[in-house]
């Protein structure tokens, strides 16, 4: 495959950027888009050109480390990661615009290479559940309905990639937040921190400088693990549920 | 305790708009069904209006319970345009630096179209009072001051009703993502289930209200409803 690209150039957080056009030839349908990207920086590494930052760290779809925005959509065309992606997925002769998570929460450090300490930081308010250390206790001590269990396992798949972020054009983090609290929160041991736990984590979303959601669903959509809609109807809910509780 | 930070939160105003949003929807259907009543007849149209004025006497004063729904719509108005703008000024904030390309998988056209939408109802809502009820403007210089007649004469002229054909259009598209957008932030939809029930029940009510609208200026633009 021979394809053009346009990519998001930047040196640095404080310097400006640019969309910058490759060429790059005997691109092989079998490679992900990561192994297609490091092949364009073997070839400007020859060039004694800059090569491209992104980031990487599995590649198997389940860090959460690497996305990028490929022509308009969060991890590209298909419901995956990015290097779960394939470029059997587009066309010979395409070109490819690739740009970086857009939000002014999660600010650029170089390249296509994003800050998302902010999720970091929303985690810490409330992103866990408190207990002693110790000897593990018995499993079946607390038990779990097994509906609550499977909802539970099936949001806490959220790799906190920032697709959800990147695809809202509101600049939402409501389908990350979303996922935490239905995590917990369908959990016994997320009990007692509930009401405080969903309070704390969206004030710090509004502090970090994320958007408020307008339920579109683009996020859902963009979302490599399929977070579904109904995990911000939650978040909602608690929410609610806290005021009345009078937090 | 957090103090009372939880009802200053994004999801607070949000709440804000769904709880306004549904006054507004309550009031359209009311609206709507007053409307209607175009079709039985000059003297039942101008009795419902006349009716309206007297609701609730001898126990509340003359338009007194008219303008205590008018309170509470005013009340929501200024409520659903605050949070508006305030989420509006946030999201354009969050993402300063735009996209060179940018789809938007998985949203539908009346959700991309909430904001400008929603101005557009804003101005055509001022047009509406300024034409029925603060103004009371014929635009054929007939008679003011008999609904049906002002009525009549208002969407006889074609470019009056297709403005209020736009205007439907506008709600519909609004209501249609609205109705379930406020269920949502309710959180009424936390299945897959009760989301596509939220979904259906918001498009169907936005096909009846913005039909149901339609009907009377169409119905007098062919004639079928005359002086």
């Amino acid at each position: 495959m021979n394809l053009t690209l346009k990519i998001w150039r930047q040196p640095d957080a404080s310097s400006a950027g640019a969309m910058h056009t490759y060429q790059l030839a005997d691109v092989s349908p079998d490679m992900s888009f990561l192994e297609m990207l490091d092949v364009l920086n073997e070839q400007l590494n020859e060039q004694g050109e800059e090569p491209i930052a992104f980031d990487s760290d599995c590649r198997e779809g389940i860090c959460g480390m690497c996305g990028l925005m490929i022509n308009g959509d969060a991890h590209g065309p298909e419901v995956t990661t990015t290097c779960q992606l394939h470029m059997r997925s587009f066309k010979d002769g395409e070109t490819i615009t690739v740009e970086p998570w857009r939000s002014d929460a999660f600010p650029v450090i170089k390249d296509l290479v994003v800050d998302r300490s902010a999720f970091d930081r929303i985690i810490q308010q409330g992103g866990y559940i408190s207990v002693n250390t110790g000897s593990a206790p018995e499993a079946h001590s607390v038990p779990v309905p097994r509906d609550d269990a499977l909802r539970a396992f099936n949001v806490a798949t959220c790799i906190g990639c920032g697709a959800c972020v990147a695809a809202c054009p509101n600049g939402s983090a409501s389908l990350f937040m979303g996922a935490k609290i239905t995590h917990l929160g369908e959990l016994p041991q997320g009990q007692p921190e509930r009401d405080s736990r969903v309070v704390n984590m969206v004030a710090q979303h509004d502090h970090e400088g994320f958007g408020g959601c307008t339920n579109i669903g683009a996020c859902t959509a963009a979302c490599p693990k399929e977070i579904p809609l109904d995990v911000i109807s939650q978040l909602n809910k608690d929410l609610r549920t806290a005021i009345k509780h009078g937090h | 305790m957090t103090g009372a930070r939880a009802s200053r939160t994004t999801i607070a105003l949000k709440l804000g708009m769904a709880v306004s949003g549904f006054i507004f929807l309550g009031f359209v259907l009311a609206h709507m069904y007053g409307n209607l009543k175009a079709f039985a007849g000059q003297d039942a149209f101008n009795e419902y209006a006349h009716h309206l004025r007297e609701l609730g006497e001898p126990m509340l004063p003359h338009e007194g319970a008219l303008w205590i729904l008018r309170l509470g719509l005013i009340l929501s108005l200024v409520v659903h345009v605050y949070c508006a703008v305030v989420l509006w000024r946030r999201a354009a904030r969050a993402r300063t630096t735009k996209y060179v390309v940018k789809k938007d998988t998985g949203a539908t056209r009346a959700s991309l179209m909430m904001r400008w939408g929603g101005v557009t109802i804003l101005v055509f809502l001022v047009w509406h009072l300024l034409n029925f009820t603060i103004g009371k403007v014929n635009p054929q210089g007939g008679a003011t001051d008999d609904p049906y007649l002002l009525m009549v004469d208002t969407f006889d002229l074609w470019w009056m009703t297709l403005i209020y054909l736009v205007a439907m259009l506008a709600l519909g598209a609004h209501l249609h993502h609205g109705i379930w957008s406020a269920a949502q932030t309710l959180g009424w939809t936390g299945t897959a289930a009760k989301r596509q029930r939220a979904k259906t029940f918001g498009f169907v009510v936005a096909l009846i209200v913005s039909i149901g609208f339609s009907l009377v200026p169409l119905a007098v633009l062919a004639g079928i409803i005359t002086k």
